[in-house]
C-alpha cells in the first residue's frame, strides 16, 4: 500500500469541515511555517522536496518560487490555477470537493512564502459546487483566525478570494488565466515578460496548480527531505492520478511516483484491470494533450524495461516511443475503442477551445478536426495521414501558448502508433462505420529495436 | 548599444529593440514579413506568426540557441544575439506553413477586392504560398456588415491581426468594436451592430493588412494600380490631425485619400475622417508631388514603368542601344 499524503484522511466523515480537518492535524503546517520559519526557509523546504508542478509541465515548484521578482513597494500575487479542464483530468475537482481545507492551508503557506498579501483561486466556471465549498471553507478558516489580518498573531495578513472563470480551457494557461482574472478576454500573453516579473495587474505573480499548492502542506509539515524520500529519481512525492476509461475501478488515486504502469492498471489496490475482461489497447497517460501510446509501449519502454508512473519514465523514448506525465489524466482504452474516433474527439475539443489569437492554432486545429472527421466517417484518403502529420508539425512550436502543441501531439502520436487503423478506415470505409478495428497487434510484445549501423 | 547579427549581417541597435526592428534597420530581403505587428501601435504583434525567426545564439553571455522559433516582432535583442531568417530552412518552412494557414479560410477574392495591389497577405502569398491549396473543405463565411456609414467590414477576409482593435484603443477616444467568439469562428465586430463613429475611425482601414476593412467611398471605384498616388497636405482644423495625406488620382478625380505609408505599409501619421472621406477635390489640397512607390509594387508598374520594352524599341537597334540600361534592368526582374 503506497503512502498517502494528500488523501490520507479523505474517508473521514466531515473532513470538508474545519473542525474535523483541524482535529486530524490540519493547519499544523501553517502554524509551523508562520511561527517557526521565514518565507525564504519555506521556499528552501519546497526546493529541497523536489516537488514538480502538478499541472502538466512538471517545472520544479521551488525554482518557480525563487524566480519571483521582489521589487520594493509592488504587491506580489499568488494565483491558484483551479481551471482544470483537460479532458481526462479531474483530480483537482475531487480534492476541492472533498478536502477543501488542504488547498486553503496550502494557499496560506505558499502566499506566506512568496510574501503575497492577496491570493486568488481561479476556479473553472462549471465547478459551481466547488466554488461554494471553497467559499465556505475560506469563511471557516477566517473565523478560526487563519485568514485575514494578523494571522495567528504573527503580523502576516492574507486575503483569499475565489474567482469563477468563464469555463474556457485556454484560461488554464497561466497568462490567459491572469488576463481573465483581470477581467479581460482570456487570450494568452506573449512571453517574455513571464508572470514572475509582470503578471497579474503587472505585478510579480506565481501561478500554481491546485495539487502543487496542496502538496506544500505535507512538505512543510514533515520537512522537504522527508517528502523527497518518496518517489523515484527526480520525480519525488505522491501524485494524484485521475484514472478513467475502460477500467474496473476508475477514480482518483494517490500514487507514490515510481509505481509501475502495469501495477497501476492491473492491481486491485488501484484500477483493478480492464473492465469486462477485455484487453488493453491504448493509454493516454497524462490528459488529452499528451501523446497516446499503444498497450505494448505503455507497459514497457522501447528498451524492454518496465514503464513506471514517473515524469522520467513516462517520457522515456521521447516523442517517438514515449509520452508525458502531464496533469495525470490516465485514460485507458480497451480493444473495442476506435482510436480514429478518439483522435477526432480530441481534435474537436482543441478546435473548439483554441482562442483564435495566433494563426497556426486557430486555422490548423479546425483543419485537423475536419480531416479527422472525414476519416472517421469513411470519406478519408490515404494521403490524409501525411497531411495530418504535416499540419500538426506546422502548428507545433509555432504558437504563442502550449495549446498549439497540445492539439498537435495527440494527432501526430495517434498516426505514429496507430497508422494501420487509420489506413483501415480509408481502405474499408463501409466496415469502418459499422465496427471497430479491434486490438490488432497493439498489445503484442515489442520486437527488439534494430541496431542502427 | 547591443550588437545583433541577422543572417550574417551585424548591426548595433539600442537595447530593447525587437529583432524585427533591428532587421528593418538593416533593411532588404532579411526583414521578416509582419502582418499583425504595427510599430505605431503599442502591444501589437506576436499573433500572426509570419515573422518567426530562429535564434541560433541567444546572447554573448548565454550562447544557447532558443528552443523554438520566436516571433521577431516581440522578442528583444540581446548583445551578441545571432538570428537566422531567410538563411534557415526551418524558418522558411514554418513561414510557408503559417501562410498556408492564413489562406485556408481566406476567400481569395482578390479580383474583386479593393485591397488587391496593396494587400500584405497577397504579397505574402505570392512570396511564400503554395500554388495549390490542400484544404478541401468549405471556407468559413460571414455576412459583410457596414460599421458606420464610411467603413465596410468584410469578415471573410480578416486574419484577426487585432490591429484595428489596438487602433481604436489607442488612436480614438472610444473603442466600440472588438473580437467576439474564439477559435476559428472569432470575428471582429461591433457589439449588437453598433456603428463605429468617431473622428479617427477611418484609420482602421489603413492599418488593416488585408481587405477586411474597406473605404466605402472608394469601394469598387478602381483598382489601386490604375490610380496615381500624390502627396498633399491641407490645414486641418482637427487638433490631432496635421493633414498630411496621399491622394490617389484617376485622371483629374481624387478617388481616395489615405494616410502616408512607409515601405512596410505602416502609416506615418494618422489622419482624421474629414481629411479622409470629405475632402476629395484637388482644390482642398496643396500638392507636394508624386508619391514614391517601390518599384517592386504592382502600383508602380502601371504608371512609372512599362514592364517590357515597347514593340517599337524591340525592332529598332538604335533605340535598343539607347534604352539598354533600362532593358537590362527590366529583363533582370
Amino acid at each position: 500500500m503506497g503512502r498517502k499524503l494528500l488523501l490520507e484522511h479523505i474517508n473521514v466523515p466531515g473532513i470538508n469541515t474545519f473542525d474535523v480537518y483541524r482535529s486530524k492535524g490540519g493547519y499544523a503546517a501553517v502554524e509551523k511555517a508562520l511561527k517557526t520559519l521565514t518565507p525564504d526557509e519555506v521556499v528552501e523546504e519546497v526546493k529541497k522536496s523536489g516537488l514538480r508542478g502538478r499541472g502538466g509541465a512538471g517545472f520544479p515548484t521551488g525554482m518557480k518560487w525563487s524566480f519571483l521578482a521582489k521589487p520594493e513597494g509592488v504587491p506580489r500575487y499568488l494565483v491558484c490555477n483551479a481551471d482544470e479542464s483537460e479532458p481526462g483530468t479531474f483530480k483537482d475537482r475531487y480534492l476541492m470537493t472533498h478536502i477543501p481545507h488542504l488547498l486553503i492551508e496550502g494557499m496560506i503557506i505558499a502566499s506566506f512564502a512568496l510574501g503575497a498579501k492577496t491570493s486568488y483561486i481561479y476556479v473553472r466556471g462549471e465547478m459551481m459546487p466547488q466554488i461554494r465549498i471553497l467559499e465556505k471553507a475560506i469563511a471557516e478558516a477566517r473565523n478560526a483566525g487563519f485568514l485575514g489580518k494578523n494571522i495567528l498573531g504573527t503580523g502576516y495578513d492574507l486575503e483569499l478570494y475565489v474567482q469563477p472563470g468563464g469555463g474556457a480551457y485556454i484560461c488554464g494557461e497561466e497568462t490567459a488565466l491572469i488576463e481573465s482574472l483581470e477581467g479581460k478576454r482570456g487570450n494568452p500573453r506573449i512571453k517574455p515578460p513571464f508572470p514572475a516579473i509582470a503578471g497579474l495587474y503587472g505585478c510579480p505573480t506565481v501561478v500554481n496548480n491546485v495539487e502543487s499548492i496542496a502538496a506544500t502542506v505535507p512538505i512543510i509539515r514533515d520537512g522537504g527531505d522527508e517528502y523527497a524520500k518518496i518517489g523515484i529519481g527526480r520525480s519525488t512525492g505522491t501524485k494524484l492520478i485521475s484514472a478513467s476509461g475502460n477500467l474496473n475501478k476508475p477514480g482518483v488515486y494517490e500514487i507514490e511516483l515510481g509505481v509501475p504502469v502495469e501495477e497501476f492498471i492491473y492491481s486491485d489496490e488501484y484500477c483493478g484491470g480492464i473492465a469486462n475482461g477485455k484487453r488493453l489497447k491504448a493509454v493516454v497517460a497524462g490528459g488529452s494533450s499528451v501523446p497516446i501510446l499503444p498497450a505494448n509501449l505503455i507497459l514497457k519502454t522501447i528498451n524492454n524495461e518496465s514503464r513506471l508512473m514517473s515524469y522520467e519514465s513516462l517520457s522515456d523514448g521521447g516523442f517517438a516511443t514515449g509520452s508525458m506525465m502531464g496533469s495525470g489524466g490516465f485514460i485507458a482504452f480497451d480493444e473495442d475503442q476506435c482510436i480514429v474516433r478518439n483522435t477526432w474527439n480530441f481534435a474537436r475539443f482543441y478546435h473548439h477551445e483554441s482562442c483564435g489569437q495566433c494563426s497556426p492554432c486557430r486555422e490548423g486545429t479546425g483543419w485537423m478536426e475536419k480531416v479527422l472527421h472525414r476519416l472517421e466517417h469513411g470519406h478519408g484518403k490515404l494521403s490524409d495521414m501525411d497531411l495530418l502529420v504535416d499540419v500538426s508539425k506546422k502548428i507545433e512550436g509555432n504558437t504563442i501558448c502550449p495549446l498549439g502543441d497540445a492539439a498537435a501531439w495527440p494527432v501526430a502520436s495517434a498516426i505514429r502508433h496507430f497508422r494501420d487503423e487509420f489506413e483501415w478506415h480509408v481502405t474499408n470505409p463501409t466496415e469502418a462505420v459499422s465496427r471497430n478495428f479491434g486490438l490488432a497487434h497493439y498489445a503484442d510484445p515489442l520486437s527488439k529495436p534494430e541496431e542502427v549501423a | 548599444m547591443v550588437k545583433v547579427t541577422i543572417d550574417g549581417i551585424s548591426i548595433d541597435v539600442e537595447p530593447g529593440t525587437s529583432i524585427l526592428n533591428a532587421a528593418r534597420q538593416i533593411g532588404g530581403d532579411i526583414v521578416p514579413p509582419a502582418m499583425c505587428y504595427y510599430s505605431k501601435l503599442e502591444g501589437s504583434g506576436g499573433k500572426c506568426r509570419t515573422c518567426l525567426v530562429k535564434v541560433s545564439k541567444g546572447s554573448e553571455k548565454d550562447p544557447r540557441p532558443m528552443p523554438k522559433l520566436v516571433a521577431s516582432c516581440r522578442t528583444t535583442v540581446m548583445d551578441g544575439m545571432e538570428v537566422q531568417n531567410i538563411t534557415s530552412p526551418e524558418v522558411v518552412e514554418a513561414r510557408k506553413g503559417v501562410v498556408e494557414m492564413l489562406l485556408i479560410n481566406h476567400p481569395l477574392d482578390c479580383p474583386v477586392c479593393d485591397q488587391a495591389g496593396e494587400c500584405h497577405l497577397q504579397d505574402l502569398g505570392f512570396e511564400h504560398g503554395a500554388a495549390k491549396t490542400r484544404y478541401e473543405f468549405d471556407r468559413r463565411t460571414f455576412e459583410r456588415i457596414d460599421i458606420g456609414d464610411k467603413i465596410q467590414l468584410h469578415m471573410n477576409r480578416c486574419i484577426l491581426c487585432y490591429r484595428c482593435v489596438f487602433t481604436a484603443d489607442q488612436i480614438t477616444n472610444q473603442r466600440v468594436h472588438g473580437v467576439l467568439n474564439r477559435g476559428d469562428h472569432a470575428e471582429i465586430s461591433t457589439y449588437i451592430h453598433k456603428a463605429v463613429d468617431n473622428d479617427f475611425s477611418g484609420n482602421v482601414i489603413d492599418v488593416c493588412p488585408v481587405g477586411a476593412l474597406t473605404d466605402k467611398t472608394f469601394r469598387f471605384k478602381n483598382r489601386v494600380w490604375f490610380t496615381k498616388p500624390v502627396e498633399a497636405h491641407r490645414n486641418c482644423d482637427h487638433e490631432k490631425c496635421n493633414g498630411k495625406v496621399t491622394l490617389w488620382y484617376k485622371g483629374e478625380d481624387v478617388l481616395r485619400v489615405t494616410a502616408r505609408k512607409d515601405q512596410y505599409g505602416e502609416v506615418e501619421e494618422f489622419i482624421c475622417n474629414t481629411c479622409r472621406f470629405d475632402k476629395k477635390k484637388t482644390s482642398d489640397w496643396v500638392i507636394e508631388g508624386p508619391r514614391k512607390v517601390s518599384n517592386q509594387s504592382v502600383i508602380s508598374s502601371n504608371h512609372y514603368d512599362t514592364l517590357h520594352p515597347l514593340p517599337v524599341v524591340k525592332t529598332n537597334p538604335v533605340l535598343q542601344e539607347a534604352n539598354k540600361e533600362q532593358f537590362e534592368r527590366e529583363t533582370r526582374l
